[in-house]
């Protein structure tokens, strides 16, 4: 029966917890002490983690067929007609749902386990930093971005929560924006990755028109005829032959959906965001750039691996990139010096491993290892944090040395993290990294040459690390030295947790976790496996298995007669191959490369443009309208000085013309106007003199 | 009884008289006293010709110019002092405030 329980049926709790505190946080986190700031962003965290664990184990109440629960909460895109590459007209829809299956379990997990770890981890070491609650309010977006991510039932939901994480990315490797090499790092990774951004949203479009629907599955749904998934659809086109396996619309959604997995999960030739990404606070690179964002583009062609297994060639590029991914990066992190940039070479050099795993058809076991890795990497990463905690802020590996005594708990748990990523049994890293390497043998054995040297250059640079930061006497000077003491609880208690789970982590095998993970896995037009798979402990297999463990402790050896017993000097041979070292130290100056051929060209298209807006749009459009309006506000001026007043003073001047002589009579003198008026009555009189006569003779 | 040229003549004189002051003087209550003269002067001719033709309006007429200069002085000489007392002058010529 299809799993029900009060966790399933509140699926979309897991992603609202985070998403509230990270409101409450950005919004008015001001005013919210440090302590209420912990309490309430790692309380929510730790349940959806809760919650999660709720929702899984009630999902693993059902049998494994039925291992499926989907829950649409709302129609989010209203349907709308689409016209679909065959030249059908469909009503398009995208709802807001969640889906909780075997592979989003662990992804889910792993998320709200190792985020409410790293959480933890966090209230130790942003405590003396300013802006908490911003610090906080991010993270908690991101868990919520994240969340969204993983358990979304839709390619457009899921692009919702890789833009999310994108942008939270990006707003904490910035974190501490004052500082140009963060901004600039943080700018760095947003331009980066939308660029794999474009390809992503292409391959979604490409799925939309080729099978009408985006949702990954209809199992789960309640009208599975109205509700069809990708899996549903690609059955019903093979079912009436409209598609066949290998046809080449597979071939280029695998491509263009494997672009925004390139940007997203550090892979060549995107990968150049995620060394620079290290200049966010170090927990932020644990959980956002280790153990959770960074394996997005991993879990994203899982999910996708109905159409990646149609589409053999997509496959070989998806293996390619990722097998010279792994080994170009682990080359790069042998030389580097700051600590955190050798961890972040080795995980774009780890995740190179899981989409080898993946182009070897064995998604199962990239999903383990990203598992596994979520583990030791976010343990090395917070390792690596309280090392630089107890040094004062220094990264440099070569000012180290020495630590071991003097922070037990973070140098022992650091060792467990580095046997486990160096694939020593029985700790995790060695049963994931060793079934990614056999099941690269079964494909193509130069695939594997490549990732078997890769696994022992990583044994190398981990223990270079371990020596040159542990074991020896400290190159410090005396005043950090005085000052190394080891972290506060918070956040040794997480190293310890996760350093258990580095030991444990593997112990389910491979074999348990691929039966766990196939309901998930397309079977459509893919010939059925052979029983080669059902046949465990193959002669070839132990071997490749004692030739993984051999490579593993070669490697360590290596680094130890370099680093502690000093019997090679890594200066003298760094010397003898000058030139190759400059390479690997400049990291083969791809930066520089990438700058000359598209930083400086889109700077000077800038520049182009920048000059095309001041002269034309500028010059011509903007002082060109200015000077019309000038032009007519001068004319209407003349007009207004010459006619308009003209005309008025013509009646003015005319006036004083025509009053010219009289005018001079009025004088403002009341005499001369008395003079005036006996003047005019003297001339009065003697005008009508005559007349006066007669009147008075009249009267007499 | 005298001949009427003698009263003629003494009007004319209170006459120009009071032209002549009306005209050159400045102070405003000397024009009011001269305008009184010229009233003064039509009145003697006025009773003079009565007593000529023996006509009784000539005197009736007289009375009325009387009380008519009355009436004139008592408004004219109000006018002087609100005058007097906004601009404490009773010159003419600086009562200009209507000359543009």
């Amino acid at each position: 029966m299809t799993p029900t329980g009060y966790f399933l049926e509140h699926l979309w709790l897991i992603p609202l917890f985070p998403l509230v505190t990270a409101a409450l946080m950005l919004f008015i986190g001001r005013r919210f002490p440090n302590a209420a700031v912990s309490v309430l962003c790692v309380g929510s965290v730790g349940l959806s983690f809760v919650f999660a664990l709720g929702a899984v184990t009630q999902l693993l109440s059902a049998a494994p067929e039925y291992r499926v629960a989907q829950h649409i909460l709302f129609e989010w895109l209203t349907p709308g007609q689409m016209q679909l590459s065959t030249g059908h007209l469909i009503s398009f829809t995208a709802d807001w749902g969640y889906l909780l299956d075997p592979l989003s379990s662990v992804m889910v997990l792993v998320v709200t386990g190792v985020g409410f770890l790293i959480h933890i981890y966090s209230i130790g070491y942003m405590g003396h930093e300013g802006g908490y609650y911003r610090f906080f309010g991010y993270m908690n977006l991101f868990m919520f971005a994240m969340l969204t991510l993983v358990l979304a039932n839709n390619m457009l939901l899921m692009f919702v929560g890789w833009e999310g994480v994108g942008l939270c990315s990006y707003l904490l490797i910035g974190f501490y924006f004052l500082k140009k090499s963060a901004s600039d790092a943080g700018k760095k990774a947003f331009i980066v990755n939308r660029i794999g951004d474009a390809g992503f949203i292409l391959g979604i479009l490409l799925t939309a028109v080729t099978f009408g629907t985006i949702r990954f599955t209809s199992v789960g749904l309640t009208n599975v005829a109205a509700d069809s998934g990708i899996r549903q659809a690609l059955e019903a086109a093979f079912g009436s032959h409209a598609l066949a396996a290998g046809a080449p619309v597979f071939t280029t959604i695998a491509l263009l959906l494997f672009v925004g997995a390139c940007g997203k999960s550090a892979q060549i030739p995107l990968y150049v965001w995620l060394p620079d990404a290290m200049e966010g606070p170090t927990p932020v690179s644990a959980l956002i750039h280790a153990a959770t964002m960074v394996t997005a583009g991993v879990y994203m062609v899982v999910r996708m691996n109905a159409i990646y297994q149609l589409s053999p060639f997509a496959m070989n590029v998806v293996a390619v990139v990722g097998v010279v991914t792994a080994i170009f990066a682990a080359s790069m992190a042998l030389v580097q010096n700051d600590i955190k940039k050798v961890l972040a070479y080795s995980t774009i050099s780890q995740l190179g491993y899981m989409f080898l795993a993946l182009g070897a058809g064995a998604f199962a076991a990239g999903i383990f290892h990203l598992m596994t890795h979520a583990f030791f990497k976010a343990l090395l990463f917070l390792g690596a944090g309280s090392v630089i905690h107890a040094m004062s802020g220094e990264q440099d590996i070569q000012k180290m040395g020495g630590l071991g005594d003097k922070i037990q708990v973070t140098a022992r748990t650091f060792f467990v993290a580095a046997l486990a990523i160096a694939g020593i049994p029985p700790l995790a890293g060695f049963f994931s990294k060793d079934e990614i390497l056999a099941r690269t043998f079964d494909k193509n054995p130069a695939l594997w040459i490549v990732g078997f040297v890769t696994a022992g250059m990583t044994a190398f640079y981990m223990f270079r690390l371990v020596f040159l930061t542990i074991s020896g006497y400290s190159r410090a000077d005396e005043h950090v030295q005085k000052h190394i003491h080891e972290s506060p609880y918070t956040m040794t208690i997480p190293l310890i947790i996760l350093a258990v789970l580095s030991v444990i982590g593997g112990w389910s095998g491979s074999g348990r976790f691929e039966k766990f993970l196939e309901p998930v896995m397309s079977t459509i037009g893919v010939p059925t496996a052979p029983a080669k798979v059902v046949e465990a402990w193959s002669a070839t297999e132990i071997l490749l298995m004692l030739g993984s463990i051999a490579v593993a402790i070669a490697g360590i050896w290596l680094a130890y007669e370099f680093y502690r017993t000093k019997r090679f000097a890594p200066e003298l041979v760094a010397r003898k191959m000058g030139g190759f070292y400059r390479v690997l130290f400049n990291k083969y100056y791809v930066d520089e490369i990438y700058d000359a051929l598209f930083v400086n060209r889109t700077k000077d298209l800038g520049t182009v443009l920048g000059q095309f807006d001041a002269k034309v749009i500028d010059g011509v459009g903007v002082d060109g309208t200015g000077w019309l309006a000038r032009f007519g506000s001068t004319l209407s001026m003349w007009w207004d000085k010459w006619i308009i007043d003209g005309l008025l003073n013509f009646g003015a001047k005319l006036t004083q013309l025509l009053s010219f002589p009289i005018r001079f009579l009025q004088t403002g003198t009341f005499s001369s106007y008395a003079l005036f008026i006996l003047l005019g009555l003297a001339i009065l009189l003697a005008y009508y003199q005559q007349h006066l006569h007669v009147v008075l003779r009249g009267a007499r | 009884m005298l001949p009427i040229g003698h009263y003629l003549f003494l009007g004319l004189a209170l006459f120009i008289i009071g032209v002549i002051g009306v005209v050159t003087r400045r102070n405003v209550i000397v024009i009011l006293m001269s305008i009184e003269l010229i009233l003064n002067a039509v009145n003697i001719n006025l009773v003079a010709f009565s007593r000529l033709y023996g006509d009784v309006a000539g005197q009736v007429f007289a009375l009325f110019i009387i009380a008519d200069a009355a009436a004139e002085a008592a408004v004219g000489l109000g006018i002087i002092i609100a005058f007097f007392r906004n601009r404490e002058t009773v010159l003419e010529d600086e009562m200009d405030l209507l000359k543009w």
